[in-house]
């Protein structure tokens, strides 16, 4: 059998992931929470777990250091790759990809200031809108960039919304909806395919059964 | 730029030093050496030309991989060639009007604006075959088995060949009735395999029932042979090109297993790479430790028309520069024979004679009587009494 590489996002989508793995017949020898370590062996022999933050899965599993990547859909669209599969929606993790602005402040015509995490997710968007924008990169606190006339909308994931409420903002546009997908290697999808398919597999009827 | 980074090469731009040239060479003249043995005629496309034939026929993608200049002799654009293929073509529509089966063979650096993969080069050696002029499964069967041939002699440990046929998907996408935007949207969408975003949009956009069906079963129907018989099972109702293109990859399957029992076969429906572009088979060649094709391949029978000649065409090209990272190499450096400085006839006469016969010799110059630790020397050729004698250092 082939030796499986596995990237986790850590943090709620790690929570998420670990029961639906245990599903398969795949949990970690130890408890991740309480270690440092960023490797995991598991139950799986030929199975093994990474711990990564969520924007380097995708490029773990594009240069193939990982076959298989757990990752959420708007880390997916930004980062745009044509070079691995997306074959499961683990359907946890979920929420939207919205846009948002000052409440009951008009949108500005013309062009606008956007800020956020997602730069290419952004401009395509507006693009399909049929809106020139610039965009302004940043990497955390999203909702105080509108407050601070930094921008005129941000482009951010929302859950609740209660942060954005809390800052005075309003959700405005869908752009999409977002939930963590298992994404493959074509690769090793090509190479290691009898291992793969049957990890889709178990991983698959656990997410039917959980929805 | 100051002194400290004037020597940096642009990313993804490389030099080959000696060890990595001189192997890299190796792999090429026996590769070469091998198509012109299957009967494969090597020729030397040019470096540039215009785009209007540089670029014609092929897919977008490759527009966006080719790098334009303008030429200062007619004002018009020309691309350096970023896939020797549509090189190959044009010389066999137009260069060459042989009748009948025309195959072809090449090897040469192509740039790319942008690397094909994370970390590839961005100006890969291509070497690869075409082969025109017929259109049954026979040629893609030979230019198959070359590629198998190919990897096996560069000593690809393993060989992994991804099969798919782009035929299977265009004539459901045609039974469908897409416009060229839903044609697209689907494409792409199948491309990431992602079931849960397929299933969707094809509730939104098909009807028919069966079309429907069809669709939603190409990304599963992936894996070993017996997926074909499968996909009969799942695409029953399908127009009859499917079929046909399913019975041709049966017969593919059977001859390829037969003549090259080890190699993985991994067959692909919803696999169509260079969808755009080619009009049957596709196939890509995989090796363990690389994230991306090393070989690519198949059958595009409509380039020839935008050069006032259609005709059948199936070909492979592979990337040199990526396959010589996995391979052992097979040259260490021949050790040299070392001739110190001097002016004497008989030392010439020495040298001369030895590099007649095959040897590497190299010279002191300046009175340099010892090789330096970089050339490699086994033996010295010492004069006595105007007697010139080979030793081992």
């Amino acid at each position: 059998m082939s030796q499986l590489t596995i990237a986790l996002t850590k943090g709620r989508i790690l929570q998420e992931t670990l029961p639906l793995l245990a599903a398969a017949g795949i949990e970690p020898l130890e408890d991740i929470s309480k270690s440092r370590k960023l490797t995991f062996e598991t139950s799986s022999q030929n199975v093994r777990l990474l711990i990564l933050r969520g924007v380097d899965v995708p490029t773990y599993v594009e240069f193939g250091a990982a076959d298989v990547g757990v990752s959420g859909k708007d880390t997916l669209i930004e980062h745009n790759s044509n070079s691995y599969y997306e074959p499961l929606d683990l359907q946890i993790a979920k929420c939207r990809m919205m846009t948002a602005g000052i409440v009951g402040k008009p949108v500005k015509p013309g062009r606008i200031r956007v800020a956020t995490k997602y730069v290419n997710l952004a401009k395509r968007y507006y693009a399909e809108q049929g809106r020139q924008v610039d965009v302004i990169k940043l990497y955390g606190a999203m909702e105080l960039a509108p407050i601070m006339n930094l921008c005129d909308e941000i482009v951010d994931i929302v859950d609740t919304g209660n942060t954005l409420k809390a800052n005075g903002l309003e959700a405005r546009d869908k752009i999409a909806d977002i939930s963590s997908r298992l994404i493959v290697n074509k690769a090793s999808m090509k190479m290691k395919h009898c291992e793969i398919e049957a990890l889709i597999d178990a991983i698959g009827s656990a997410v039917s059964e959980r929805n | 730029m100051n002194k400290v980074d004037r020597w940096l090469l642009p990313d993804g731009i490389e030099e080959m030093l000696p060890d990595e040239a001189r192997n890299v060479e190796a792999l090429r003249r026996n590769l070469v050496d091998l198509f012109q043995r299957w009967g494969y005629d090597y020729v030397i496309a040019p470096l540039v030309e215009f785009t209007d034939s540089l670029l014609t026929g092929s897919g977008s993608e490759i527009e966006l991989l080719t790098f334009k200049i303008t030429d200062q002799l007619s004002g018009k654009t020309m691309g350096i060639r970023a896939d020797i293929t549509p090189q190959a073509a044009r010389m066999d529509a137009h260069s060459l009007m042989r009748e009948g089966v025309n195959r072809l063979c090449y090897a040469g650096h192509v740039i790319h604006t942008r690397p094909k993969a994370p970390l590839a080069s961005r100006t890969p050696i291509q070497v690869g075959v075409e082969l025109f002029g017929e259109p049954g499964i026979d040629a893609d069967i030979e230019v198959l088995s070359v590629l198998l041939e190919t990897l096996s002699a560069v000593g690809v440990p393993k060989q992994y060949i991804d099969i798919g046929h782009v035929g299977i998907f265009r004539a459901l996408a045609e039974a469908a009735e897409f416009s060229s935007e839903q044609e697209n949207a689907l494409f792409a969408l199948l491309q990431s395999k992602s079931e849960t975003d397929i299933r969707n949009w094809l509730e939104a956009n098909v009807a028919d029932e069966v079309s429907r069906r069809c669709l939603l079963a190409l990304p599963r129907l992936a894996g070993s042979a017996s997926i074909l018989s499968k996909a009969a099972e799942l695409l029953d109702g399908a127009p009859d090109e499917v079929m046909a293109a399913l019975d041709e990859l049966s017969e593919l399957n059977d001859v390829l297993h037969e003549r090259y029992p080890d190699a993985q076969l991994y067959f692909d429906l919803g696999e169509l790479r260079g969808y755009r572009y080619h009009t049957g088979i596709v196939f890509g060649a995989f090796a363990p430790g690389v994230g991306a094709a090393i070989a690519n391949g198949g059958r595009y029978d409509h380039i020839g028309e935008a050069f006032g000649r259609a005709r059948a065409a199936t070909g492979f090209a592979a990337d040199l520069t990526a396959i010589s990272r996995i391979v052992e190499w097979p040259i260490a450096e021949k050790p040299a024979v070392f001739a110190p400085a001097s002016g004497s006839e008989q030392m010439w006469i020495a040298v001369r004679d030895l590099r007649a016969a095959g040897e590497r010799v190299v010279s002191g110059l300046s009175g340099q009587l010892q090789p330096f630790e970089h050339q490699v020397c086994d033996r010295i050729l010492l004069e006595r009494d105007g007697v010139v004698e080979l030793q081992s250092i």
